[in-house]
């Protein structure tokens, strides 16, 4: 998941017959649910669609380390600490895995990184707000490890073979961390004291809309959707999985015996499906603009880990420079 | 002191070094200079963080006072916490998390080596479990060592400060106490000549093959923390660490 209006440089679909035979055979091997490897001959749009989507998906798990390590240090019990230390360990891991697919799309990872760094790649929205309480640790593991379990089941299937055994890998570890952070909520609303209950309500009510706008703009506000899910980069369309995320959540917050911060949001007997209320779309739009609470905040430490690090990773290439030079004279 | 409370107050120290020693790791969270580094940090602090809650659930039973191990963890206020003050140092640059890395684990690794043959059965395994893990995070702490100390002219400066920051703290890992000699009575801990050898062997090892200079063994040295006297540090860091478990303390659950 963590991928939000990712650039396909398409203005419109192509139909097979306006398509070079190459770009034929490639298209016909997708529609036969084929997966693309590497070594494969692609459309350099569909290569770059990928990057961009793959190391906005990696910069994601990066930044979003961020609002974890804000409470990892504060983390209430041996246990919960260690849960997120552990989860957080895992992001680490997803991160070095999803830059390493893109790696085989022939980008170079640090580049990638300096587009971050310098504004001009994406992270997902949801890391810009910040984590206020506890709860939020909770909160986080439900509703945003949720929202992204529910994109990234379905890119399970993507068309490009890397990235989808990425997906397949890191869907395991995202169901475990969801599962941890709806206990978290859980155990403070059956066991807690007041002040604990409300934790959870406050994490929910900052946390909620912010989640929902993960799955990224209206269909028809998308222009780069339906490139994507011809060349089956995509799967399903934002609209689709953000209702399927709130029609399997809601019956979680009802367990919880909380509430949304929305209220039109009510079962709808005839669609079958949750109705709820109008994203705030001026706030989404403004948060990936750069315009967040935590926005500038996280790319700033980001920046300066790397930054300040420069002279370590110097130092490590100027070692193994010397050792394999001691090897050869040996 | 008897012996019950030589292994309670010496099981405190594991844990209490083991966890305060992962808080400072945990404070690097995002920061770390590569992402490899980012995940290797949160591993070695997850293990330390894993070890002190195993260490606190053993002294908690022999103190038994109804306190559990998050209880000793988390309501503890500095002077009883009874880490060596190496652990408590802060993070500074990466010259100062690996010297402090490096030097903890040599002492970790040697001090486990012998507990693993511990005549109380329960300190044995425990060791044995957390030998497995420290064995890997001294390979890695003296490799940084040696990439800093013999990578750049400015690595080697850093390095080189960081060793000399960090000296002054580095006697306490090798200076026997009462609870340290009756721990070595009694076929628990290791024999303090053995392990001050032990020591100063490896660290000798690995600076000089780092090209680094340690300073001399009489040098004086800051001692204190395995009576509780520290240094001005962990009081931040409790504050910080036990902020949740102070601030709401009718919480009986998290």
């Amino acid at each position: 998941m963590y991928a939000q209006l990712v650039e396909t440089g398409a203005k419109r679909v192509k139909s097979l017959d306006e398509m070079s035979p190459e770009e034929r055979a490639f298209q016909e091997k997708i529609d036969a649910e084929v997966k693309i490897e590497p070594k494969n001959w692609m459309p350099e749009g569909y290569r770059k669609t990928l990057v961009r989507q793959i190391s906005q998906h990696a910069h994601s798990e990066v930044v979003g380390m961020l609002p974890e390590g804000n409470w990892v240090t504060r983390a209430p019990t041996l246990k919960r600490k260690l849960q997120l230390m552990a989860k957080i360990q895992d992001e680490a891991g997803h991160g070095l895995y999803l830059y390493s697919a893109m790696e085989t799309l022939g980008a170079d990872r640090d580049e990638e990184i300096e587009k971050l760094h310098q504004g001009k790649a994406k992270y997902s929205s949801i890391f810009n707000y910040p984590t206020l309480n506890w709860a939020d640790m909770g909160a986080v593991g439900w509703l945003v490890d949720g929202a992204a379990i529910v994109n990234q089941v379905v890119l399970q299937r993507t068309s490009y073979g890397p990235y989808s055994r990425a997906m397949i890998r890191i869907c395991k570890e995202e169901s475990f961390h969801q599962r941890q952070g709806y206990q978290i909520l859980l155990d403070m609303m059956r066991e807690g004291t007041e002040e604990q209950k409300q934790m959870v309500q406050d994490a929910i009510n900052r946390l909620w809309w912010p989640a929902l706008m993960m799955f990224g703009p209206h269909d028809d506000e998308s222009p780069n959707s339906q490139q994507s899910m011809a060349w089956k980069i995509k799967r399903k369309s934002n609209d689709e999985l953000r209702q399927m995320f709130i029609d399997q959540t809601v019956p979680q917050l009802e367990y919880l015996g909380c509430t949304a911060p929305d209220p039109d949001l009510k079962w709808n007997e005839e669609r079958g499906h949750y109705d709820f209320g109008e994203i705030n779309w001026q706030e989404f739009y403004d948060v990936l603009k750069g315009n967040g609470p935590c926005n500038r905040e996280r790319i700033n430490t980001r920046k300066k880990a790397i930054e300040e690090g420069a002279w370590v990773r110097e130092a490590a290439v100027a070692y193994a420079k010397k050792q394999k030079q001691r090897a050869e004279a040996a | 002191m008897t012996q019950k409370e030589a292994l309670t107050e010496y099981l405190l120290r594991l844990a209490d070094s083991d966890m305060i020693l992962g808080q400072r790791l945990c404070e690097l969270c995002g920061k770390a200079p590569a992402l490899e580094e980012e995940m290797a940090l949160m591993n070695v602090a997850l293990d330390l963080v894993g070890q002190a809650r195993n260490w606190y659930e053993y002294a908690a039973e022999l103190i038994d006072d109804g306190r559990d191990a998050d209880k000793l963890a988390f309501r503890r206020d500095a002077h009883d916490y009874r880490n060596l003050l190496l652990t408590e140092q802060p993070n500074e640059d990466y010259a100062v998390t690996m010297g402090r890395q490096f030097f903890y684990d040599a002492w970790h690794y040697f001090t486990l080596k012998s507990l693993v043959n511990a005549s109380n059965e329960r300190v044995a395994a425990i060791a044995a479990k957390a030998l497995k893990e420290v064995t890997y995070h001294l390979r890695r702490s003296s490799e940084w060592v040696k990439r800093l100390g013999d990578g750049t002219e400015e690595s080697h400066r850093r390095m080189q400060d960081a060793v000399d920051i960090l000296w002054r703290f580095t006697g306490e890992l090798i200076t026997p106490d009462e609870t340290d000699r009756l721990m070595a009575e009694a076929g628990i801990g290791p024999d303090p000549e053995q392990l001050k050898e032990d020591w100063r062997g490896m660290v000798k090892e690995v600076l000089q093959e780092a090209t680094l200079t340690p300073q001399p063994d009489d040098a004086w040295m800051y001692l204190g923390g395995k009576r509780g006297e520290h240094t001005e540090h962990l009081g931040f860091i409790l504050a910080e660490m036990q902020f949740l478990q102070r601030a709401y303390p009718d919480a009986t659950t998290w």
